[in-house]
């Protein structure tokens, strides 16, 4: 026990492969076994990974925690460090959660080259729980890279129509990004021993050779010149940008969405995202904080432009995917949005808001493809009347539709009110543009609601639609579940989060604690 | 003035005398021999002999001949990397020469001597020495492109190859004898110490330095002088493409190594933004150009052209982590691109050519293994984490981060994005398509034992580093 206390982080992000190689024995003409395996896999994965829910210590969650050192390339200074804290524990159970629900939804959906297509979501899944992860910024970069492969081929193989064109775009905006991303890492590399040598507040602690150590640069972060700072900014701006993606970066994604299965779509919205914006959370706030102050501007922007464009975008789609994917735009533009408010409120909405998206979009994707596996088609104007024939799926569509939304009682709600408040804190119109945006949300998901479930059946090919059976249900609730668990007690989540996001708040703007501090004590004792 | 010729000095070339030895024996032994592939297993045999003798001169670092010829680190290093190349190159010529009804003996001598002449190449610290390596290297190559004697483009090629490459061995010549003019000696050090005692414009030294690198850039194949190669790449044996490509290129960027971190090494201020700009323009006409092929075969010629030019990078970094980062690369690459290449060998079979990617479609479907194994040679030479062609570029990179190249370095990493693009060309045709009546692989057991090496040390070097990193380091710090 002790031996897995010690190792779990690992063993959760190692799990999915290991399974996979197994499954790589296995006969490709059997089927069921296969399904059966990578089913078993991805769902005792998600068990082993329940512990860290659990032993995860509270009171130090803004420390990393079942932290694994070991030397992995000594001559470069690249360690394999992994570890968490409450930031990372809420993304990598997100992972875990999704992971076994987009398997789940692809047992009938995937007919053809069924082994291949389970051995790339597991490989998938380790790599993006290795992201969430690494404390060692070699290691996160090894890890960011490997899951475009599998990605690539799960949109490539199993896609639709223009499934090429769809993969390789990905692929390669990824791809312009990361690269970017790595010159970055590199000049903050070559950065910190000279900081260290001048500073033996930080060399007594992470020493002063050349490390890829997160932990190290955070600490160096206050002394990196800013001209640094500004140009190591854009480079990972460019990188996470375009996983988030974040307008003009996102026309990857609605192609990307459309043409991926199911299974993919539902990974890609609910997880993959979210590399971006905790790209933007672990190394660009904390490492660069002279920096992101200098570009709040530009990426209040930018998310404003995301939240309202996308929104109108998604308005206008008549392709139920293409909707639900610019909603993604919209709602990234949101949790963008409070994480640049760079304050407790917008930055703990922000990353509710991420595991929210992950959890409404990935079942609204899930949901989308309910009812593509029935009518072989996402033509809003095909539909109508759907909850004649489907009054579970109806249920279920309605209470997600709720959750995308933010009606009260539901998790969205709580995400989008924390980010409004704090982006109110720092300026009305940030909190004006976020909450017209709410209202353009609930416009095109009502709409699209009404359009596909309410009125007459007048298409003859949806009258005979059979409902969900019990393997489509089980993917879907616990993603209600969840939904109503953040809605209706949230506090778990923010007990969590309070911490490690306070931590990033005081290292990007040390005056804000001190500013309030300040208050506290006027009002207690008026001058 | 050390004395001109002693015993240990004959010990210093012991490797490249027993390949020359086996050469010579193997032409002999071609007259009495009617089953051509044993004389490959010969050469083998040879290349590991003469690995043998390079094993146990290991660690010893002194200069032979009166200076004229290094035996350090770097050098054996380097003369690894050419046994390595050579004798995967040898095995997986044995099937594939019989189905181009070309199995001769003379053959493998001709690989033989032009290793030798390789391993001559990266010890030479002095010119003569250096050309003669040169030479020997590039004669027995120019009559291997044109092996395929009924073949009218192997012909073409090998013509074109060699009279390119004998004008541009003349202009490397010129830049030579520019330096022993100027310097009245022909070994590295004092050419050197000649041209930093003058002035950093002096237009003879200058002269010297432009035709010496144009010289350079024509056997590396750098923009503007690669026009010879999708040419010799396309025409030749397919088997020499993958040993010019790896071997040929090794050889001529140890000698750019000795050349330019040590005899012009004082003219460095003027080298650095001419081989900038080389380097930029290798990289991304390589690249754009690959983009447009159908044919395999040119389409990583191109590649390897824009590979040339991030190992120029390097150069311009000049620094202990570009310097590593040259012989580093040029290992990994070894391994990644032998084994791409020997996919290719592979899909030549007796009625099929094998070079169209289209050739490729659906070869996932018959031959998984080796779509498979072909998927992640492309991933590592595109430099995709955790294949050893990542180790290779990330090094490049850091080396020109480090020395604040900042623009050459994000040119660079922007090709390495699009390269994808066209690697990503052949995955699709692989993967994603069905398979037609030519999609097929011929395995022989020397392409399986190639295959399995360069995956294994693909994959090895891309999940730990540390021992090549170190090896690689140790070559340049000792030797220079």
């Amino acid at each position: 026990m002790d031996y897995f206390r010690q190792h779990i982080l690992s063993i959760v992000a190692f799990w999915p492969l290991a399974g996979m190689i197994v499954l790589m024995l296995f006969n490709k003409e059997n089927k069921t076994l296969i399904r059966w395996w990578a089913n078993l896999v991805m769902i005792t994965g998600f068990v082993i990974s329940l512990p860290l829910w659990f032993w995860f210590d509270r009171d130090s969650a803004d420390q990393m925690q079942f932290v694994q050192k070991i030397p992995w390339i000594p001559t470069i200074g690249a360690n394999y460090h992994v570890g968490i804290d409450g930031i990372s524990l809420l993304l990598v159970m997100l992972t875990t959660l999704l992971g076994p629900l987009a398997v789940l939804s692809s047992w009938e959906a995937i007919h053809d080259r069924v082994k291949e297509y389970y051995v790339f979501m597991l490989m998938l899944q380790a790599g993006m729980l290795g992201v969430f992860i690494s404390l060692d910024f070699f290691l996160f970069y090894v890890f960011w890279e490997v899951m475009l492969v599998p990605m690539y081929f799960i949109i490539g193989v199993w896609g639709g129509p223009r499934k090429l064109y769809a993969a390789i775009k990905f692929f390669l905006y990824t791809l312009f990004g990361s690269v970017l991303l790595l010159l970055g890492i590199l000049a903050l590399y070559f950065m910190y021993p000279s900081i260290a040598a001048q500073h033996p507040e930080i060399s007594s602690q992470f020493g002063t050779g050349s490390t890829f150590d997160i932990l190290a640069f955070q600490a160096a972060a206050s002394f990196l010149p800013f001209n640094y700072q500004y140009w190591i900014f854009l480079a990972f701006f460019v990188g996470f940008a375009i996983k988030v993606p974040m307008f003009p970066f996102h026309t990857w994604l609605p192609d990307a969405h459309v043409e991926a299965p199911t299974a993919g779509s539902v990974i890609l919205a609910a997880v993959l995202l979210k590399m971006g914006t905790y790209g933007f959370l672990r190394f660009s706030l904390p490492i660069l904080p002279d920096g992101t102050k200098y570009f709040v501007p530009f990426m209040i922007t930018l998310s404003i432009i995301a939240i309202i464009y996308g929104a109108l975008v998604a308005m206008m789609q008549p392709d139920m995917k293409k909707l639900v994917a610019y909603s993604s735009v919209s709602h990234m533009g949101f949790v963008t949005l409070g994480m640049f408010a760079l304050n407790p409120n917008g930055v703990n909405g922000s990353i509710i808001q991420q595991i929210n998206h992950g959890i409404s979009t990935g079942a609204l994707f899930l949901i989308v493809g309910i009812i593509y596996e029935r009518r072989h088609t996402r033509e809003i104007a095909q539909l109508g009347g759907i909850s004649n024939v489907m009054p579970m799926y109806a249920v279920v569509f309605l209470i997600m539709t709720m959750s995308s939304i933010g009606l009260p009682l539901l998790n969205g709600f709580i995400g989008e009110f924390t980010i409004v408040m704090g982006a109110l804190q720092e300026n009305l119109w940030w909190a004006v543009a976020a909450g017209s945006g709410i209202v353009l949300g609930a416009a095109y998901m009502l709409w699209l609601y009404q359009r596909t479930m309410l009125g007459k059946i007048e298409n003859p090919a949806n009258e005979k639609l059979i409902d969900m059976n019990l393997r489509e249900l089980a993917t879907l609730v616990p993603l209600i579940i969840v939904a109503f668990w953040i809605g209706l007690y949230p506090a778990p989540f923010f007990r969590v989060l309070d911490k490690p996001v306070n931590k990033i708040v005081a290292k990007v703007r040390p005056d804000y604690f001190q500013g309030a501090q300040r208050l506290n004590a006027e009002i207690r004792e008026p001058r | 003035m050390a004395q001109f010729f002693q015993m240990q000095d004959l010990g210093a070339i012991t490797p490249e005398l027993e390949l020359v030895a086996f050469g010579m024996f193997l032409l002999i032994f071609d007259l009495m021999v009617q089953e051509k592939r044993r004389l490959g297993l010969i050469a083998l045999a040879g290349i590991a002999i003469s690995g043998f003798f390079l094993f146990r001169l290991r660690g010893t670092d002194f200069s032979a001949y009166g200076g004229v010829l290094a035996l350090d680190p770097f050098s054996i290093f380097f003369k690894t990397i050419f046994l390595v190349a050579a004798a995967l190159s040898v095995a997986i010529s044995l099937k594939y020469l019989d189905i181009e009804r070309e199995n001769h003996g003379e053959y493998y001598a001709l690989i033989l001597f032009s290793t030798m002449g390789m391993m001559f190449m990266a010890g030479a610290v002095d010119l003569v020495t250096l050309y003669i390596g040169l030479e020997t290297m590039a004669i027995a190559t120019y009559v291997l492109v044109g092996f395929l004697r009924s073949n009218q483009r192997s012909n073409e090629a090998s013509m074109k190859y060699f009279l390119l490459g004998a004008f541009s061995s003349g202009i490397l010549l010129y830049g030579m004898s520019l330096l022993y003019g100027l310097s009245g000696s022909t070994r590295f050090v004092d050419i050197a110490e000649a041209l930093s005692r003058r002035p950093l414009t002096d237009p003879i030294s200058l002269l010297a330095m432009i035709t010496l690198s144009a010289g350079m850039f024509f056997k590396v194949a750098a923009v503007p002088f690669h026009q010879w190669t999708p040419d010799a790449y396309e025409g030749a044996p397919t088997s020499i493409t993958a040993f010019m490509s790896v071997a040929v290129k090794a050889a001529s960027f140890a000698m750019m190594v000795r050349i330019f971190m040590v005899a012009i090494y004082p003219l460095r201020p003027q080298w650095v933004p001419i081989m900038a700009a080389v380097s930029v323009m290798t990289m991304t006409i390589g690249n754009i150009a690959a983009i447009t092929q159908s044919n395999v075969k040119r389409m990583l010629a191109y590649s390897s052209i824009s590979h040339a030019g991030y190992i120029l990078i390097g150069f311009i970094a000049g620094n202990e982590t570009g310097l590593t980062a040259v012989p580093l690369y040029l290992f990994i690459y070894t391994f990644t691109n032998l084994g791409a290449w020997a996919v290719i060998v592979a899909l030549r079979r007796k009625d099929v050519i094998g070079e169209q990617i289209d050739d490729m479609a659906g070869l996932f479907f018959r031959h998984p293994a080796g779509a498979v194994l072909m998927l992640i040679f492309l991933l590592s030479l595109a430099g995709i984490p955790p294949t050893a062609g990542f180790i290779g570029k990330y090094y490049l990179f850091a080396a020109a981060i480090q020395t604040g190249h900042n623009a050459l370095a994000v040119i660079a990493v922007l090709n390495a994005a699009i390269s994808i693009y066209f690697y990503f060309r052949i995955v699709v045709s692989m993967f994603m398509r069905e398979a037609t009546e030519k999609t097929g692989l011929v395995y022989a057991p020397g392409l399986t034992m190639t295959l399995a090496i360069a995956i294994v040390f693909t994959l090895l070097i891309g999940v730990y580093p540390d021992p090549f990193i170190a090896m690689a380091r140790q070559a340049v710090i000792l030797g220079f």
